[in-house]
């Protein structure tokens, strides 16, 4: 695969406070790259400096072998995690406008199809529901066909069926082989639509790579699931790493067979007994201490 | 600078002012709201006191005839003969006195000089018959008589008004409408695209310019024939003195827009400078009676110039040369701000 951006020890720091520590990345010709961390895990902050929306305190960013200019914005397409839009014009002029902007443009009909907002297409911006909004900043990303594509927490907001209707989206995107670089708080958004994904914390990435490499390479064991009330853990100390989640427990475990021996050599209910693997939630959380959305 | 970006914002920005209806409502209804008032306020002219012009020592004046002693009368001494007697063609002045000519001018259509004229010639008789022996020797003045329309207060007041609505409409319009922008990431979208600030800013004061000349056109084609407001000079000169007089203003509002976030400290700011602004460059009042200090302040105003012009056209028949120096104050302040403004300008 064509290597498409190569970012080497990007910096940025806001006072005394390093937002971003060094970080090396590349990404390739038709991946997507999810970049996952926290609220202040420095991901905006690295996607608006790849956008070239923030300037570096340091570092470079080579696009196509070239640095990164004011001419990299025609090949760009840019979702921000939050846009307002001017108000008073349809969702059809709003495209003409970006569409303006850039030398090379997708023809209008194709863009409403793309991203279905053939049925509101003369409705006033200020009138769209969230997943209608969402396409439509997705419409204006793509407004001048980019090479590559920055989404950034495309999703937050959306209840679910809009959400699963917006993934639909992206892989359609995908299949045209763009590089797209999503940021995200979802990991089954993340496990759905990335092809890579990197695990960033304190301005560090901490951890990249396919998302079952990344669970292969961290776990070699299986959770199990009870629900709490079945288990009184104070009195029936647990020979294994345990964890407890609200009105639940979950026993990790490398053998299966043994562990659902003892849990019924204890007289354990295991009526409500569930085996899963480890996601990246779990990944997440053991490499950074903390739950992804804290 | 790409033309088909700068068409396209302004495209859009004219489609979002257009289509805000309580918005483009009340840029229409301010100002001829504010005219009609002031012409029902001002219909009668039960307030008005005698005003008689002096061109000369007013001192001397007193001593030379006993008309000058006369109470309930204003004397203001003036410095220009010309400007004055043209200010009794406009009923501005009821009677003017040249002092050293020993002449005195009234207007045949102004039923205050015809008062003023008797009281003048009966200072000069006892009894309302003879001449009183110790005026015997007292000066006489010579009649000029002169004719034009009386110039109301709603005359007067109507430039000041349209210069009014373009300064709020200007400064909020431009200046406030960018801020709210730059808060809630419309120019953080736009930065992303190959769109330079100069191509937004140009289209923004563009748009903005043409919205207020066209509301200020139509409000002044509807004032003034409801209200036979009279227009003394050159239309084109007026088009020309208000075209300037927005451009400086909306410069104002780019000025104030250029780096805040906060609308509301940019909605304080506004108001610091709109509401001197107002009042000083004489909307409401002549400047001629206050402070020399506030006179000059005033001058920093673009709008004191924008409506000393305008008057001076509409009311005074002012040519190009005579507003010659209003139009380069206007251009001067106009690309001072806009430079100052374009370069600290940040989409973010």
């Amino acid at each position: 695969m064509q290597q498409v951006m190569e970012i080497k020890n990007l910096v940025k720091k806001f006072g005394s406070f390093t937002a971003v520590n060094g970080i090396d990345m590349t990404l390739h010709e038709g991946v997507c790259l999810g970049l996952l961390g926290p609220n202040g895990a420095g991901k905006t902050t690295t996607i608006e400096i790849l956008e070239g929306i923030a300037e570096p305190t340091s570092g470079s960013i080579l696009f196509n072998g070239h640095a990164i200019d004011k001419s990299f914005r025609e090949t760009a397409g840019i979702m921000f995690q939050s846009t307002a839009l001017q108000e008073f014009i349809t969702v059809q002029e709003t495209l003409e406008l970006f569409g303006k902007f850039y030398q090379r443009t997708l023809p209008l009909a194709e863009l409403a199809d793309k991203c279905a907002l053939g049925d509101f297409m003369s409705k006033d911006t200020r009138q769209l529901s969230g997943g209608q909004r969402q396409r439509l900043l997705l419409a204006i990303a793509l407004v001048n066909d980019p090479a590559i594509l920055f989404l950034d927490e495309p999703t937050t907001g959306l209840d679910p069926q809009s959400r699963r209707n917006f993934w639909q989206l992206i892989r359609d995107i995908k299949q045209q082989n763009k590089t797209i670089l999503l940021t995200t708080h979802y990991m089954e958004e993340a496990y759905e639509l990335c092809d890579e994904i990197a695990i960033m914390d304190h301005g560090d990435i901490i951890a990249r790579g396919t998302p079952k490499q990344l669970l292969a390479e961290h776990f070699n064991s299986m959770i199990l699931q009870l629900p709490a009330a079945d288990i009184d853990v104070n009195q029936l100390p647990l020979p294994f790493n345990y964890l407890q989640h609200n009105d639940e427990i979950e026993i990790e475990s490398q053998d299966i067979n043994a562990t659902l021996q003892v849990l019924l050599a204890h007289h354990i209910n295991l009526e409500n007994l569930k085996i899963r693997n480890h996601t990246l939630d779990d990944l997440f959380l053991k490499l950074t201490g903390h739950e992804l959305r804290a | 600078m790409s033309i088909r970006r700068f068409l396209a914002v302004l495209k859009a920005r004219n489609y979002e002012f257009i289509r805000d209806k309580s918005a483009l409502g009340w840029n229409f209804l301010f100002p001829i709201l504010i005219v009609m008032g002031f012409a029902f306020a001002f219909s009668d002219n039960t307030l008005d006191t005698f005003k008689v012009g002096i061109y000369g020592d007013q001192d001397q004046a007193t001593s030379e005839h006993p008309f000058f002693t006369s109470r309930h009368i204003k004397f203001v001494t003036v410095d220009d003969l010309k400007s004055s007697i043209v200010k009794v063609e406009r009923h501005q002045l009821d009677m003017l006195f040249d002092l050293n000519q020993h002449r005195y001018w009234i207007n045949n259509q102004s039923p205050n000089g015809y008062i003023l004229e008797r009281v003048l010639l009966g200072s000069q008789l006892i009894n309302g018959e003879q001449p009183a022996s110790s005026v015997a020797d007292m000066v006489q003045f010579a009649k000029t008589q002169v004719s034009g329309k009386e110039i109301r207060y709603v005359d007067w007041l109507l430039p000041g008004v349209l210069a009014m609505n373009i300064m709020f409409s200007a400064l909020f319009g431009v200046g406030y409408v960018i801020v709210r922008y730059r808060k809630n990431g419309v120019l953080k979208r736009l930065k992303a695209t190959p769109l330079s600030a100069g191509e937004f800013l140009l289209a923004q004061v563009i748009s903005r310019l043409g919205l207020v000349m066209v509301i200020t056109i139509i409000v002044f084609i509807g004032t003034s024939l409801l209200l036979d407001v009279p227009m003394y000079g050159s239309y084109f000169n007026l088009l020309l003195i208000f075209v300037l007089g927005s451009i400086s203003v909306i410069s104002i509002g780019l000025l104030i827009a250029a780096r805040t976030a906060s609308e509301e400290f940019a909605g304080g700011i506004l108001n610091l400078i709109s509401w001197p602004m107002m009042f000083l460059s004489g909307v409401w009042f002549s400047l001629e009676g206050i402070h020399p200090w506030f006179q000059k302040l005033a001058l920093i105003f673009p709008l004191t110039h924008l409506i000393s012009g305008a008057r001076a056209i509409m009311l005074d028949g002012a040519g190009f040369l005579e507003i010659l120096p209003y139009l380069a104050s206007l251009t001067i302040m106009s690309l001072v701000l806009l430079a100052i403004g374009a370069l600290t300008f940040r989409w973010e």
